[in-house]
């Protein structure tokens, strides 16, 4: 029994909110697919209520036994647009909301993959998925929705992109908290645990277990013990806080995914902060030695942040997978909305960041009279950069009608408060009209 | 299940006999002790063996509730979550 070590451990949950963020169980919805929908809802919502049935109970049982907190219990399924294809229904609305009966049902947080891929072009699907999104989320509580509009391979798909623009004001009119549940990607991945983009990929296992960590207080009073050391061991004491987080979200998924007999998939090793003081990105950036994040030198401090924690957390799991990286959620993170309102960060220098972590302009409030353009235009930008530097971008920014620069927006809970920001106010009208698709980008000649 | 007791806070007469008797009432066998002073706090660490009949949730409140009673912070984990993270 090494003493040192058991009060590291406990010093961590206790005091630095080292907690597992989720435990996310992806389903596979491909045996459910019926051309008559009602048959169709009704395969999934038992499929779901079986496969899960035990998920919140296992999930609190590790948490009793271990004494670590696991904040969310939730599942993926595979993409709607896919499953639902088969009918002949004019929109998918029914399909949301029984997933969101079965979310209900069992008790979890959140259900993801009310999703469409479409980086190439639409199906029919596709096209009734991606029209029906506002009216689906707003009359929904759980359903988390995403649609991929463009990757390294495949290039861009402007059309969606346009459309996205229509579908993200279009939810906001209905309620505000439809977009704090829908996410844009750029290169999505099909293992994410994480929400609002985590679906359950066509290429994984029928039932899976994947967990995502988080732990930024952690990481943060690591480094606290090495004020005014050079890079190189600010990097190896965020590779080794890393690995022990990591180890957590290994043990818990591990455990789970026996418990539920079912096949564990992947450790997801990002940084997911918290509203709550102690528990920001924004402050181990800050801890890193930016005076506050936004300013000159953050985009360096979060590239060698977020390649550490994955050199940490890749020997401390047996499959990495989801999307790994350090998140820069502004609602959700304290030192960001600090910064946001101090006027040290703005969207054009969180734009940069997500060049060098997972994982995009993410709960973003902006002005509720945005035009479609203007917010299609920043998905470009987002897509593009994911697209070119083979990673995965995201949009989930949050239109909030009659608020302007400087008002606050709460959302309650994981996804906390934002200041609403401002953004550029020349028009991008002409371009988003084009529509169409960018090609692929050339795969060498990197510069 | 092999388990970690630990007991941090401000030191006091009759703590260690305190944790140790509610252990006994529960026919929870203790293995190890470790126990030190730092800055002022009192740390003790006591490795035990939990009979699986036990409900865990019930100890936890248990220890919670004594903890409380005697000013001091009291855990109970399964002691694989300190072996996962700090031994390969």
């Amino acid at each position: 029994m090494n003493s040192q070590q058991i009060y590291e451990t406990s010093h961590m949950i206790s005091n630095e909110n080292l907690d597992v963020r989720t435990i996310t169980m992806g389903i596979s919805l491909l045996d459910c697919i019926d051309s008559d929908s009602d048959q169709a809802c009704q395969k999934i919502y038992d499929k779901i209520t079986s496969k899960a049935k035990d998920l919140v109970k296992v999930g609190q049982q590790i948490e009793t036994e271990y004494g670590i907190a696991i904040a969310n219990k939730r599942i993926t399924v595979t993409p709607i647009a896919l499953i639902a294809a088969a009918s002949a229904d004019k929109d998918y609305v029914k399909y949301a909301k029984t997933l969101d009966r079965a979310a209900k049902a069992l008790g979890i947080d959140f259900i993801g993959g009310y999703s469409a891929l479409v980086q190439k072009g639409y199906q029919r699907g596709d096209r009734t998925l991606i029209a029906s999104l506002p009216e689906a989320l707003a009359e929904t509580d759980y359903v988390c929705a995403s649609v991929n509009v463009g990757s390294s391979k495949s290039g861009i798909n402007m059309d969606a992109v346009a459309q996205m623009g229509e579908v993200i004001v279009d939810g906001a009119n209905r309620d505000v908290m439809t977009n704090a549940k829908l996410v844009v990607f750029c290169n999505a991945v099909e293992d994410n645990p994480f929400m609002a983009g985590g679906f359950h990929g066509v290429s994984e296992a029928d039932t899976v277990i994947n967990v995502g960590v988080s732990g930024p207080g952690v990481v943060k009073t690591a480094l606290e013990k090495v004020k005014g050391a050079s890079m190189d061991v600010v990097a190896e004491t965020i590779k080794k806080t890393a690995f022990k987080v990591t180890r957590m979200g290994q043990l818990v998924g591990t455990l789970a995914a026996e418990k539920l007999g079912v096949q564990f998939g992947i450790v997801d090793l990002s940084l997911a902060p918290t509203a709550a003081a102690g528990d920001s990105v924004a402050e181990v950036l800050e801890e890193i030695g930016v005076s506050q994040v936004g300013t000159h030198g953050t985009t360096a401090a979060l590239a060698m942040l977020n390649d550490a924690v994955k050199k940490g957390g890749i020997m401390a799991c047996s499959h990495v997978g989801g999307l790994s990286g350090a998140f820069i959620p502004v609602s959700e993170d304290a030192g960001m909305i600090k910064a946001v309102n101090a006027g040290t960060l703005n969207i054009e220098k969180l734009e940069a960041m997500t060049a060098v972590c997972s994982v995009g302009l993410d709960m973003i409030a902006i002005p509720g009279d945005t035009p479609k353009e203007t917010i299609s235009a920043m998905i470009a930008d987002e897509a593009a950069i994911g697209m070119i530097n083979n990673k995965t971008t995201a949009v989930r920014v949050i239109p909030v009608p009659g608020k302007k620069v400087g008002d606050t927006v709460e959302f309650g809970g994981l996804l906390g408060y934002a200041p609403v920001m401002a953004v550029n106010s020349a028009p991008s009208t002409a371009m988003i009209n084009r529509g169409g698709l960018i090609p692929a980008p050339i795969h060498s000649f990197k510069n | 299940m092999k388990a970690v007791v630990t007991v941090l806070g401000e030191d006091k007469v009759g703590i260690i006999a305190k944790v140790s008797q509610l252990l006994a009432q529960r026919n929870i066998n203790i293995l190890d002790v470790s126990q030190t002073i730092m800055a002022n706090n009192f740390v003790m660490m006591m490795a035990v063996m939990v009979p699986d009949d036990l409900d865990n949730h019930q100890l936890n409140d248990e220890f919670t509730n004594l903890g409380k009673e005697i000013g001091v912070e009291i855990t109970l984990r399964n002691a694989k979550i300190y072996d996962a993270m700090h031994n390969l």
